[in-house]
């Protein structure tokens, strides 16, 4: 009844029942694990709560991680829009210093959530913590979020993959990318059309995005892409609500993604031998960190 | 193609960085955990592939160990789990080494026990946090983890795979898969079962004691 194999069917169903993604999502856990609407709401908040620790920890802290490449900028940017005049406006470097902050948490083995990968772990806590903090939305509006951002990630796992090694880095920080941007549009009174609509722009704008993480670490350059994740997903989430839409329809997008995916290159797909690891800086840290090449 | 829950997509809670290098490491720890009967006393753990190259960026050590030691992939201790060792007095190497053709994240644990028990488990971090046990104290067998399960050390003879199967059903659990691995003929053998129904101790007792034929018991109860 709840169950959808993609957008367009996830658009159906919320259209029939006349309800929002979030809604439909929980529905849909019900039926399938005969767990209760309470039982499932609260497990999800748990997920929040973590996610949101993640931040907290990593925003306040110059820890490094155990290789010593990332750690301390999140902190280094929190500084600058606190202090500074700057460039970008100050919600979306909240987002984006939220987003770096998780992921160094990450990586100095701290706790974290996959969302929908630890790789790409930074990108929804960073705007849930920025709508939190400017617009004061209540947790259970974030825990909705949540819900709205899996009815997402479901379509792309299912009809693509979110896992960087078999699709690149826009399968993995693309997608959770294009799980906030749905979750934005949505909480800011979209509808599921233009969630959709923001999750096709999302994808697009990063679309063939490689991983090449150094050393083959979850560190480096995954805290930067989880930096523009965050980033793409607010400028996603405000033109879907301003009414712009993707030319090509959400589903097919995910098509694109996935055939862009497989025909990427192995070496660019989280083996470390091509990309900004096979450069002869991303080698050099590569031979200090583990003794040899 | 898998209908993923919510929980799958948002989650799981884990100790970072990496699913497979460090959450599925764990796991694997604590899968090994089950088959040491004595306390332990050193840890050779044997790393190939990937483990092996990447092991100490990921925090695989750590996690590896932190199974040994009942801690939790989503446990913060676990990154503190070789100092806990060390003040356990539990000495441990970490070799990397090639394990032959076996999935690029695996890693042969070699256990000595104070009593002088040696166990060996061989396994694999297959992705995303999913693991796949393939071989315990030379045995080849294939265990996943994710249901309830049982794992059997029985006699290759008439009637010993019934005799389980009978006590199972008197206990009303109900078998989803069951796999039988031979070693050789009329020898040892180990039968895996997945349940949809949480196994007990007392479950474990029973088929221990039913027959000669049966050797061995072990339960996991999911991961």
């Amino acid at each position: 009844m709840y169950n959808f194999k993609n957008g367009r069917e996830l658009l159906d169903i919320c259209k029939k029942y006349d309800k929002k993604i979030w809604k439909i999502m929980i529905l849909r856990e019900e039926m399938n694990t005969g767990k209760s609407y309470d039982e499932i709401f609260e497990q999800m908040k748990e997920n929040l709560n973590t996610m949101l620790s993640a931040v907290d920890k990593g925003i306040n802290n110059d820890k490094k991680s155990i290789s010593g490449l990332v750690g301390g900028d999140a902190k280094r940017l929190k500084e600058r829009y606190m202090n500074s005049k700057t460039l970008s406006s100050k919600r979306t470097l909240k987002a984006t210093a939220a987003a770096m902050a998780v992921l160094e948490v990450n990586a100095s083995m701290g706790q974290i959530v996959a969302a929908p990968t630890a790789g790409s772990s930074g990108i929804l806590p960073g705007v849930i913590y920025m709508v939190k903090d400017e617009f004061s939305v209540e947790d259970d509006e974030l825990v909705k979020m949540l819900f709205t951002a899996s009815a997402i990630g479901f379509v792309i796992a299912k009809n693509a993959t979110v896992s960087g090694a078999d699709g690149g880095c826009q399968a993995e920080t693309g997608s959770a990318a294009a799980m906030a941007a749905g979750a934005l549009v949505e909480l800011e009174g979209g509808t599921p059309e233009e969630s959709l609509e923001a999750a096709s722009m999302t994808i697009k704008n990063i679309l063939g995005l490689v991983c090449d993480p150094i050393a083959g670490l979850v560190e480096s350059p995954c805290t930067k892409r989880n930096a523009i994740g965050a980033t793409n997903a607010l400028i996603s989430a405000d033109m879907a609500l301003a009414g712009i839409k993707s030319v090509i329809p959400f589903d097919e997008v995910v098509e694109a993604m996935y055939n862009v995916g497989k025909s990427i290159s192995p070496t660019l797909k989280e083996t470390a031998l091509g990309g900004l690891a096979a450069t002869p800086t991303g080698r050099s840290i590569a031979k200090k960190i583990f003794g040899e090449e | 193609m898998k209908n993923y829950s919510a929980f799958e997509i948002i989650g799981p809670r884990m100790i970072g960085p990496s699913s497979s290098h460090t959450a599925g490491a764990a796991k694997l720890g604590k899968i090994a955990l089950l088959f040491v009967k004595d306390d332990i006393e050193r840890v050779d753990f044997l790393l190939h592939g990937s483990f092996a190259e990447t092991y100490k960026g990921h925090g695989t050590d750590r996690a590896l160990m932190a199974g040994l030691l009942g801690i939790n992939e989503d446990d913060e201790s676990l990154r503190y789990s070789l100092d806990i060792a060390k003040e356990k007095g539990i000495n441990y190497k970490f070799i990397p080494t090639d394990l032959g053709e076996v999935h690029p994240n695996t890693v042969k644990f070699i256990i000595y026990g104070v009593n002088g028990e040696i166990v060996e488990v061989i396994g694999s971090s297959v992705g995303g946090g999913s693991v796949k046990i393939i071989e315990i104290n030379g045995m080849k067998l294939e265990v996943i983890g994710e249901y309830p399960t049982l794992i059997t050390k029985h006699l290759d003879v008439p009637g010993a795979v019934a005799s389980i199967s009978k006590i199972l059903a008197e206990e009303e659990i109900n078998i989803a898969y069951m796999n039988v691995f031979r070693q050789d003929k009329g020898k040892d053998a180990l039968m895996v079962i997945e349940s949809d129904h949480k196994l007990d101790e007392h479950l474990v007792e029973r088929l221990k004691n039913s027959s000669e034929k049966i050797k061995e018991v072990y339960m996991i109860n999911g991961l």
